[in-house]
């Protein structure tokens, strides 16, 4: 379990992170998602004591982490992964791990196995490495202790599509297992197929977080015919109120009775479609405004 | 904006598992040794160390009149080449950390940084200590060829020497530690340590007011006497009063520094 409790991380001036509170509970996993440069590093490197907070604190399994005994045995780390030592092989940087712990040198073979990385790969320098395989040894190391939480960041970069699929299948059964799940995104794609729970963030502040599935419904229904004064009476005409967006008409009503009274109305269609959430508005406006930050 | 409250955790968080020990001080050295050795770079510099002393006390067996091939001669002329490629040893440990970003998984399996930087610090002074071991078995090996290749090859050793040459070693790794500690970068530290204590050594010589400070924090002149007999109290205390500077000091701040440094 990770609890955190109104963290803020103040550079002079600039709030990195500001307020943030959320928890994440065993048996599911959170997406923390947000435009670069939003606060999620920040946050998770605060959660694991390696950035001290301006306020508030974080606690891991009920504690902070710092007073963890054996971190690496109870939370599982991916901040980056290319933050190893170039010059040492892979199956190094894993055993100089697992002799931190404590574990057993067959851990690392296993470990390795795991996640896809064979005898040839395990004996090359890092350096050497793609970041994909880079992101491989990084969840390698996470899972080395077999811990009960996890704590991911943009652990998908770099990933092609087969090992994105392999780790949402990875993710998911270890929440299914009973453990914490805590990954960060710049992508709600990405995290919309693994993810029970989301915590989105924008310059620093938490802007929503809840339930996926009920953060993502609720859009609406996108209708556009080539006469759209026609559709527009006949949904004047079925009692459902269309306001115009840049893709047609936007419609607060399931798909189903849009496509009723169109028909009803004799109104061909050349689109019927649930329309994006608040959820992908609201990403979309923060993204947007990131971009326009970075632009400046 | 939907936000909603998590619900309270409906399981209660199973209590410490077995096996969740903190570990011991023993074994984050014994990690921090074998991360002196796991890498291209770090092992050549320990080869480096050793070939060194070997190379020297071969120019010896060459080179030296047959009367001065003691075991004492062969001994101490590899300990100043090897005075100075330790303190590398000593900054490298500290600051590829660093470098190679690898703080962020060091000290996110170990929080308690503290911890990893005493390792650290025994690490490279049992490093230093295996420096003399090395030192006094070239030296043998050379005494023994001397012998039997007409030098004098006399087994004449003074003990002082032994605990100079490890005072001599030990002192340049932390040394070098400390500047790392302190610096927290790698051309950074080098530079300084190298560049730092002879620019004190000139500047002490030059400026008259500087010349009785200088007996007493020049290191270059404190650590003389370490290379031939027992130092007396005076040079024990102007040592000690050098090494404050140099090495405690350097230490102090930047295990501070470190502490409180945001890894990322």
């Amino acid at each position: 379990m990770i609890s955190v409790e109104h963290l803020s991380k103040r550079y002079g001036r600039h709030a990195a992170v500001d307020d943030v509170s959320f928890r994440c509970e065993p048996g599911t996993v959170t997406g923390f998602l947000g435009p670069n440069g939003a606060g999620k590093s920040t946050t998770m490197r605060m959660i694991c004591g390696l950035t001290p907070p301006t306020a508030g604190r974080a606690t891991v399994a009920g504690r902070r982490y710092r007073d963890l005994p054996n971190p690496g045995r109870e939370v599982g780390v991916l901040l980056d992964a290319s933050a190893q030592h170039a010059g040492r092989t892979g199956r190094e940087a894993l055993a100089v791990a697992a002799s931190t712990m404590g574990l057993d040198r067959r851990e690392v073979a296993a470990k390795l196995d795991l996640v896809g990385l064979d005898a040839a790969a395990a004996k090359r320098r890092v350096r050497a490495y793609s970041l994909g395989m880079r992101q491989r040894l990084g969840i390698a190391l996470a899972l080395l202790g077999d811990p009960r939480v996890l704590i991911l960041d943009e652990p998908a970069n770099g990933l092609d599509p087969e090992g994105i699929f392999w780790m949402r299948g990875l993710l998911r059964d270890f929440a299914d297992r009973g453990g914490t799940v805590l990954l960060s995104s710049h992508l709600l794609r990405e995290v919309e197929a693994v993810a029970d729970r989301l915590v989105v963030i924008g310059g620093g502040r938490i802007v929503a977080q809840g339930d996926k599935s009920e953060l993502l419904a609720g859009g609406g229904t996108l209708v556009r015919a080539r006469d759209t004064g026609a559709l527009r009476r006949a949904l004047d005409a079925a009692g459902l109120a269309a306001r115009d967006s840049a893709d047609g008409l936007l419609v607060p009503a399931e798909t189903e009775a849009v496509g009723q009274a169109a028909a009803d109305a004799g109104v061909a269609l050349a689109e019927l479609r649930p329309a994006d959430g608040r959820l992908e508005q609201l990403f979309l406006t923060l993204t947007a405004e990131s971009t326009k930050e970075t632009g400046k | 904006m939907t936000t909603t409250t998590a619900p309270a955790a409906t399981t209660v968080e199973p209590g410490r598992r077995p096996g969740v020990r903190r570990p011991s001080l023993l074994r984050l050295t014994g990690v921090e040794l074998r991360k002196l050795t796991d890498t291209r770079a770090g092992l050549w510099l320990l080869v480096t160390i050793g070939l060194t002393t070997a190379v020297i006390v071969t120019l010896q067996l060459v080179y030296a009149d047959a009367e001065d091939q003691t075991y004492a001669s062969f001994f101490v002329p590899s300990l100043l080449p090897v005075g100075l490629l330790l303190p590398v040893l000593g900054i490298l440990s500290i600051t590829a950390e660093w470098s190679q970003r690898t703080a962020l998984v060091t000290y996110a399996l170990v929080p308690r940084r503290e911890r990893v930087i005493v390792a650290k610090l025994a690490a490279v002074v049992l490093a230093a200590l295996a420096s003399v071991l090395t030192s006094l078995a070239v030296a043998a090996i050379g005494t023994l060829v001397s012998g039997a290749t007409g030098g004098a090859g006399r087994w004449e050793f003074d003990e002082a020497l032994l605990l100079n040459a490890i005072v001599f070693q030990v002192a340049n790794v932390l040394m070098g530690a400390g500047f790392g500690l302190l610096l927290l970068n790698t051309p950074l530290a080098i530079v300084a340590y190298l560049l730092l204590p002879t620019v004190w050594s000139i500047v002490g010589e030059l400026v008259p007011a500087l010349h009785r400070p200088a007996g007493w924090l020049d290191t270059g002149r404190t650590m003389e006497p370490l290379f031939s007999t027992s130092l007396d109290a005076d040079q024990w205390a102007r040592l000690g009063v050098s090494l404050l500077v140099w090495l405690l000091v350097p230490i102090v701040v930047g295990v501070i520094r470190t502490l409180r440094r945001e890894v990322a």
